[in-house]
């Protein structure tokens, strides 16, 4: 392997280490304006008259719009963005420009278009609004009461969507059981907070009519079909751009309100509008994730072994549909992957509340189903007095098993089936380094002297790669350099070096002279974005086919221009060369050229012209990528704080493209499983006013919280594509949660405490232990 | 709006510029010297990545005013390489222990860190991990980064002579 499976240094790094880096609001256009926006301070009101006078007064202000000013050019109010499914009961998808009635604060009224960012927010404050301000409901549990008040008023409840997962006799398993435990559970995962907040900046070309929007996004290629549709303009008309973007997280990849009416506003003043969110819009105003009650319990014969597992789930939905189903249905299928679970059934409700709506933040879902697992297997492992490692290993699915056929589907009827790994030999690796088996005579001894340390580990599978597939366009130029086209989209995750390593593998192994461009609209035809950890699967299996096709062109042109067999020949940095014969060597600009014809002549080997080919994989099953955590923590009965100490990480995430960036991402993902753990709460009162909303307030795991990591790569390769490779960038942070409360339970075992809810707040831990009798 | 005019010194480069006085250093720098490697993730001081260098001291860019900055030295991102393109040893050691994803907190995390290898040669762990508590980073997990700057701390100090 010349790149594949090497610690390369990125492509990226220069630009961002010098400063050099282009994020939405490095780009300056004379003659820009800036956008802000005028947002509800209410969880739910009608709206009863909207004054802009004093705030048009102002100097330096160009327009103020509202909804009624932007119906003029658009085809629609609403942004229809939600995936298909038939377990909605109600449509609410969200306005670009709320006009009658707000549902969240922060739900966006009125755009400010001013001179200078200072000016716009000045005026924001300047416009009226009278409202007349509605009950709002913020808990989702209430929200399904029949007396809750209504979160849309002209809706018929509050139920958004139901359905129910299951396979399998699961009334037979818990009927024929040996054992049966259960419990409820409440799960709350904050927000996703990249450190780079939304952006975009929208220019109208009038030469030829066409509309760029650079923007912030994960997902560029389904911005500009969804802009297209509501302009009503042509696909073609439209050019949607990701320039370097300061990290995405999940809540990026959804199309926004903002999005729309800044393209509306540089329409309408045929001027350049730029709109950067500040951090408190981020908490008001971006998607997120938060809360899950749970009841569940598990089946189980005299062995162990589990015989079914059933529940229900109320999730919170928010306000709006602002991307689907995906979080409940994300943890509900995640629950039982790892193991052999042979019936299953969750009740699943989905709860309107007048809150920013909830979509994916990374994991989706899969941390919460995880979680649910897992604290069941450490329930009955308690009960039956069986060690926690080991009744995970009687029920992990066995390697002899793969592929191995779940009994259900995934949301888009794809058939579940892990296809490769090996879990029970990942997690015996996970405890060996952990020192499982010796912890106990540890953690007497630490207890002797004082000190509570616990020990917990967690299995988790990830469903990776999702389909159906994203374009890649490899072509060589007349300069020789390689240029690689993507829908795909960079946000951080090494996106460019990774397409660059896939490709220089075929094509001589020079990483310089690589060009990726990643994320524009107008480099490709058609393709989706980040999401779901799957751009290595989706966009490197691509880049791997056109990369072998360009390579078989190049050395079939090569053979005739230098006269030798194309088996002899071999391109190693910009050259191809007869083996053996260094001087026998043409490069791949003069290749290029040679390809790009002369009038009235034949092209070499009556070929095609040009040196390129463009890829569109499908694959349509998910690749199941898989691993264990240990997480050894030691808590402070005096102030119920826990210190994480040490995470064991082993996975297997297939064939590897770059180790190092592997470790960056798993690392980096670990950091934000601690952060919903312990700290991250986004906290509203009961009247739907978020509580916390700067930095502050909000806690992001920082330098000091880090524990020591152990990582360890396994490497099965999937069958399902070319390179052998599943999604990484959402694994790390899956299996932390419920590692990190079965270790907090180990420590606190003699107050016999159980934690049922993440984060574990020391607010609330300090309540467990005092119920515990820990008398602190 | 209110306006004076600044003398400044940025990146050892002298600027006479005229500003609102409402106008913060960070936005400053960023949109009306168009350096913009000093990036902007929260606006209230907690973040980190705004961090420049005022007369040698890190300092959030987003809590100064520009007219504040009048008189004064700042070192952005931008100051960092050597003029020749050569990169900073820590710049250098970032990237070899891929101590960045996104790259949107790294400006702040280069300041901060520039500043403690210039006043600790040789710093601890402990030293580096208080050193960026107050630089928030989502993408890494700041281990890559604590491992960048050990690595540039002794590269810096091998480099100077004894």
């Amino acid at each position: 392997m010349k790149t594949i499976g090497q610690r390369i240094r990125r492509i990226e790094d220069s630009d961002f280490l010098r400063g050099k880096a282009r994020f939405v609001d490095d780009f300056h256009i004379d003659g820009m304006l800036h956008a802000a926006f005028v947002r509800s301070p209410h969880a739910h009101a009608k709206i009863i008259s909207i004054d802009k006078t004093d705030a048009l007064a102002m100097p330096g202000i160009r327009v103020i719009l509202t909804r009624d000013d932007i119906r003029t050019k658009t085809v629609t109010d609403r942004l229809a963005v939600a995936l298909p499914d038939r377990s909605y009961k109600q449509q609410r998808d969200r306005l670009i420009l709320a006009g009658d009635e707000v549902v969240y604060v922060g739900e966006p009224i009125a755009m400010v278009i001013a001179d200078n960012p200072y000016l716009a927010e000045d005026a924001v404050s300047l416009v009226k609004i009278e409202y007349d301000v509605l009950p709002a409901v913020s808990d989702c549990r209430e929200a399904l009461s029949p007396i809750a008040a209504l979160v849309h008023s002209d809706g018929p409840d509050n139920l958004v969507a139901e359905f129910v997962s299951s396979y399998g006799d699961v009334e037979t398993a818990f009927v024929s059981a040996t054992h049966i435990f259960k419990d409820s559970f409440k799960q709350h995962r904050g927000c996703a907070h990249p450190m780079e907040c939304r952006g975009c900046l929208a220019t109208l070309d009038l030469v030829d009519d066409k509309l760029t929007l650079w923007s912030s996004t994960q997902t560029p290629l389904v911005a500009a079909r969804l802009l297209a549709e509501i302009l009503g303009r042509e696909e073609t008309a439209i050019r949607v751009v990701s320039p370097d973007v300061g990290g995405g997280f999940g809540p990026k990849l959804v199309f926004y309100p903002e999005e729309a009416a800044v393209a509306i506003a540089a329409i309408i003043l045929n001027k350049p509008v730029k709109w950067i969110e500040d951090r408190r819009e981020h908490f008001i105003a971006t998607t997120q994730e938060r809360d899950q009650y749970w009841d569940a319990e598990i089946a189980l014969d005299k062995d162990g072994k589990i015989l079914g597992i059933r529940g229900t789930l109320i999730h919170d939905h928010g306000a709006y549909t602002a991307r689907g189903l995906t979080v409940p249905q994300g943890a509900v299928a995640a629950l039982t992957l790892c193991y052999v679970v042979p019936a299953f059934r969750m009740d699943v409700r989905v709860a309107l509340t007048n809150k920013v709506p909830v979509t994916p933040v990374r994991g989706a879902g899969q941390p919460q189903g995880i979680f649910i697992m897992e604290r069941l297997l450490d329930l009955a492992a308690h009960e039956l007095k069986i060690d926690r490692a080991e009744i995970r290993r009687r029920n992990l699915v066995p390697s002899e098993a793969m592929p191995f056929k779940k009994g259900f589907v995934t949301r888009g009827g794809i058939p579940i089936v892990l296809d490769s790994g090996d879990y029970p030999a990942c997690q015996a690796d996970a405890i060996e380094r952990a020192g499982w088996f010796d912890f106990p005579r540890r953690q007497s001894e630490a207890r002797t002297k004082g000190r509570y340390i616990g020990i917990g580990l967690a299995n988790y599978v990830e469903a990776t790669g999702r389909g159906p597939f994203e374009q890649v366009r490899v072509r060589i130029a007349p300069t020789g350099l390689i240029h690689v086209a993507t829908g795909a989209a960079a946000m951080g995750q090494g996106t460019k070096t990774m397409l660059a390593q896939i490709v220089s593998e075929q094509l001589g192994g020079a990483m310089d002279r690589v060009v990726v461009t990643a994320g524009d609209s107008a480099q490709v035809s058609m393709g989706f974005g980040g999401f779901n950890s799957r751009q290595t699967v989706m966009a490197g299996s691509s880049a791997h086919v056109a990369a072998v096709k360009v390579r078989e062109k190049v050395l079939q042109i090569a053979s005739h221009l230098l006269e030798a067999d194309a088996s002899d020949l071999d391109i190693a940095g910009e050259h191809v060369f007869v083996k053996g014969v260094k001087d026998m060597k043409i490069s791949l600009g003069q290749i290029a050229k040679a390809m790009a014809g002369s009038a009235g002549f034949s092209l070499p080997g009556n070929l095609q012209p040009g040196i390129e080919a463009r890829e569109n994989i499908v694959i349509d099953a998910m690749t199941y990528a898989n691993g264990t955590a240990v997480a050894e923590v030691e808590v402070d009965l005096e102030t119920a704080d826990v210190k994480v100490v040490r995470i064991v990480f082993v996975h297997d995430a297939g064939k590897l493209i770059n180790p190092a960036i592997v470790d960056g991402q798993i690392t980096g993902a670990i950091a934000h499983g601690i952060g919903n753990a312990l700290y991250e709460w986004m906290a509203y009162g009961d009247d739907g006013q978020p509580l916390t909303t700067n930095l502050a307030d909000y806690l992001l795991v920082t330098s000091t919280e880090m524990p020591t990591i152990d990582l360890h790569h396994r490497e099965t390769p999937t069958p399902l594509n070319p390179l052998g490779v599943k999604g990484v960038g959402e694994a790390g942070v899956i299996p932390i949660p419920a590692a990190i409360a079965s270790a907090v339970e180990d420590a606190l075992s003699i107050f016999n405490v159980k934690i049922n809810q993440i984060p574990i707040r020391p607010s609330d831990l300090a309540v467990l232990l005092d119920e515990g009798g820990a008398g602190v | 709006m209110d306006q004076r005019e600044i003398t400044i010194t940025v990146n050892d480069k002298l600027f006479k510029e005229t500003v609102s006085t409402r106008t913060t250093l960070a936005d400053f720098v960023r949109h009306q010297l168009r350096l913009t490697g000093t990036h902007l993730g929260c606006e209230h001081g907690v973040c980190g990545a705004c961090t420049v260098l005022f007369d040698g001291m890190s300092a959030r860019s987003c809590l100064i005013l520009a007219v504040q900055a009048d008189g004064h030295e700042i070192t952005t991102v931008e100051g960092l390489a050597r003029e020749d393109g050569t990169l900073h040893p820590l710049q250098q050691a970032f990237s070899d222990h891929h101590g960045l994803q996104c790259g949107f907190c790294t400006p702040g995390m280069l300041t901060t860190l520039v500043e403690l290898l210039r006043d600790n040669p040789d710093p601890s762990e402990t030293d580096v991990r208080m050193a960026i508590s107050g630089n928030l980073c989502r993408c890494t997990g700041y281990l890559s980064i604590i491992a960048a700057t050990l690595d540039a701390a002794k590269r810096l100090r091998m480099g100077r002579p004894a």
